[in-house]
């Protein structure tokens, strides 16, 4: 078992591992099937310290937050253990964001260095409120020659000229401000600590653990919980290596695999169901004979690995399907969202073991994942060793709320006393989800408390974030709900979101007003679209302040009309 | 060279065929995801098949958050 006792922060823990692993390989850079770059731990390190010494020397002091907008690639990682070295805390930021959601969220962090990829930077430079940021300091990477930087620097040319001193942090001490949502409405920024990023990585690590030639496939975001500690903290710590894809098409993806001879990846439900289908279908094209033959393997795999995964035996009994995962991988992470069982098990039985994983970004990313011990695709598994979890107010059948205790939980929003409180319970982070633990001690989820759907893409999306999208629209009030919030279903698949309209006097809810509803819809991005609409014909309830009071009137609602209410846009 | 109106049609064209919808059906304003009722991953496939039908490489930033035909056109016709 990994022992990271000894150190107090994870800049120090990942110095430790550069000088231990010195000619091992730590990254690897790919862009669609060309190979780019590949580093060594030491190489890591000669590109990181340059960087560490500038920003020290740019006046980049210890606690000061240095925020990061860019796609996975090796820069991020360089760049991330620069600030970790000079004291920093890391804002990772979604580079799926708008610009303005970017800019926005970079005043929330009070961020005093944006390290960013050009393209985003040129995004933001043209966003509304642009000229009223508070960066000191902005690196770009891969700008093109001549391009106009409006103030940004060259991340290529930022370089210190001495070493840079190594500034100390402890356990405590703030390590990153992960938002896990807020766009829209109030930003929700989590702030991590030390000890929440070297305990998770000693729990996950436990069970799945990563050594030198171990290959980690990074295709989640890496300003991702998950992605940062399965491809960056947890395989470094460790001496393996991090693949980094430029594309993220599903054909070049599917070729890294056998390219890199992967080991491990992590998956959002929407890719494992996409590969599943890939799967099928090649499956179906098989001549009848085949088709049997397959089939008969793939049952006496089952049969075989009913009470653990055997690797080599299953390599054996099912070497195409192995091959095609390039002939190493040992496991397949999914998370981020809720996976169909049948999903799950169809892998299982190819024996290629999926951990189902369960977690959330206040909780330090994982809280429970499958350990195989036998593998079950009807739970998400275990609670990771160290972390506590239990059932809040169970009713007759044992389902409640699903709280988590331990030293992973991350320490506050971002000043948000309020809703840190109403989050963090006597020292139980408070999920919003679920739950029911059965005799084994796995965790089974059930469906939502709180207002909010996740995606199959792994996108959680708050109703409030939307609304921004449809002001104006010519109603008196409207609202947006998660519709299993309004009318709870046991199931987190197929979530959607419905808009409550109250037409004013002189208004109607003709033909018209659905047309402009549409045509906002269109505007947002897929995974943030409404479904439908419901016409509601009573004042919302408001506080005193004027503010929606929502749980009053999902009551209202819930008591007045069902899911048949719904007109689909 | 093709003009944006010729690259804007042969997508359209080349979506209709690959997605199996009616190219009557499809117009340059049209929202790809809603009219062909693909998700992400399936734009994706799309993308790759624009690529291999125009030759041109588009990094993935450059779609980031195209959902239009007309948008996408323009985005492959700044390579061509």
């Amino acid at each position: 078992m990994l022992d990271l006792s000894q150190f107090d922060s994870m800049g120090a823990a990942l110095r430790a591992a550069l000088e231990r692993w010195p000619n091992e390989t730590c990254l690897i850079e790919a862009d669609r099937d060309r190979e780019r770059s590949r580093l060594t731990y030491r190489e890591f390190r000669d590109a990181a310290e340059p960087l560490a010494a500038a920003l020290e020397e740019s006046g980049f002091a210890s606690a000061d937050r240095a925020a990061m907008i860019m796609t996975n690639q090796p820069k991020w990682l360089i760049s991330a253990y620069a600030v970790f070295v000079a004291g920093g805390i890391l804002v990772p930021l979604d580079y799926k964001l708008t610009a303005s959601e970017h800019l926005k969220l970079l005043a929330h962090a009070k961020a005093r260095v944006l390290i960013a990829e050009y393209p985003f930077w040129r995004a933001i430079t043209q966003a509304e409120g642009f000229s009223s940021h508070k960066l000191k300091t902005v690196l770009v990477t891969e700008a093109p020659p001549g391009a106009d930087l409006a103030g940004a620097q060259r991340w290529e040319e930022f370089k210190g000229a001495g070493k840079p001193e190594f500034r100390a942090r402890t356990r405590k001490d703030p390590a990153c401000i992960v938002y896990s949502s807020g766009t829209g409405g109030r930003p929700k920024g989590c702030v991590l600590t030390h000890e929440n990023y070297l305990e998770q990585c000693t729990a996950l690590t436990t069970l799945y653990p990563f050594w030198p030639g171990v290959r980690y496939l990074s295709i989640l975001p890496t300003n991702h919980a998950i992605d940062f500690m399965v491809g960056f903290f947890g395989p470094f710590i460790c001496g393996a290596a991090v693949v980094h894809l430029r594309t993220l098409r599903p054909e070049f993806v599917r070729d890294a695999f056998t390219r890199y001879k992967i080991t491990y990846i992590t998956v959002v439900p929407a890719i494992l169901k996409n590969l599943q289908k890939g799967l099928q279908a090649r499956f179906d094209a098989l001549t009848p004979g085949k088709r049997r033959m397959l089939d008969a393997l793939v049952a006496v795999n089952r049969t075989l690995t009913r009470r653990r995964p055997k690797l080599w035996l299953s390599r054996r009994l099912l070497p195409q399907v192995h091959r095609a995962f390039g002939g190493e991988l040992r496991a397949l992470f999914v998370g981020g969202a809720f996976t169909e069982p049948q999903t799950l098990q169809f892998f299982y039985d190819l024996g290629i073991p999926v951990g189902n994983a369960y977690g959330l970004t206040e909780a330090g990313t994982a809280v429970t994942t499958n350990d195989f011990k036998p593998f079950r695709a009807d739970t998400v598994g275990r609670p990771l060793p160290g972390i506590e979890v239990r059932i809040v107010n169970p009713n007759a059948e044992g389902i409640g709320e699903v709280a988590v205790r331990g030293k992973t939980v991350m320490s506050h929003y971002l000043d948000e006393p309020e809703m840190t409180a109403e989050t963090i319970v006597n020292g139980w982070l408070m999920t919003g989800d679920l739950g029911r633990l059965d005799a084994a001690g796995h965790l089974q989820l059930f469906g939502r408390k709180k207002n909010m759907i996740v995606t199959p893409e792994g996108k959680n999306i708050y109703p409030e974030d939307i609304e921004n999208a449809f002001v104006g629209i010519p109603v008196k009030e409207f609202c947006i709900f998660a519709a299993n919030y309004l009318w709870p279903q046991r199931t987190m698949a197929g979530e959607q979101l419905v808009m409550v309209i109250h037409p004013g006097p002189e208004q109607s809810a003709d033909a018209n007003l659905y047309s402009e509803l549409a045509r906002r819809n269109a505007q947002l991005l897929n995974y943030k679209r409404i479904s439908g609409a419901i016409l509601w014909d009573l004042d919302f309830p408001l506080t005193t302040s004027m503010k929606l009071k929502r749980a009053a009137l999902a009551e209202q609602i819930r008591a007045r009309l069902g899911r048949d209410a719904v007109v689909p846009l | 060279m093709r003009t944006l109106e010729q690259t804007t049609e042969e997508i359209l064209s080349l979506a209709a065929a690959h997605f199996k919808v009616p190219r009557a059906e499809l117009s340059p304003a049209d929202d790809f995801y809603q009219k062909l009722r693909i998700d992400s991953l399936q734009a994706l496939e799309l993308l790759t098949h624009l690529e291999n039908h125009f030759s041109v490489e588009l990094p993935d930033y450059e779609v980031q958050g195209v959902s239009d035909f007309r948008t996408l056109a323009s985005r492959i016709q700044a390579r061509l």
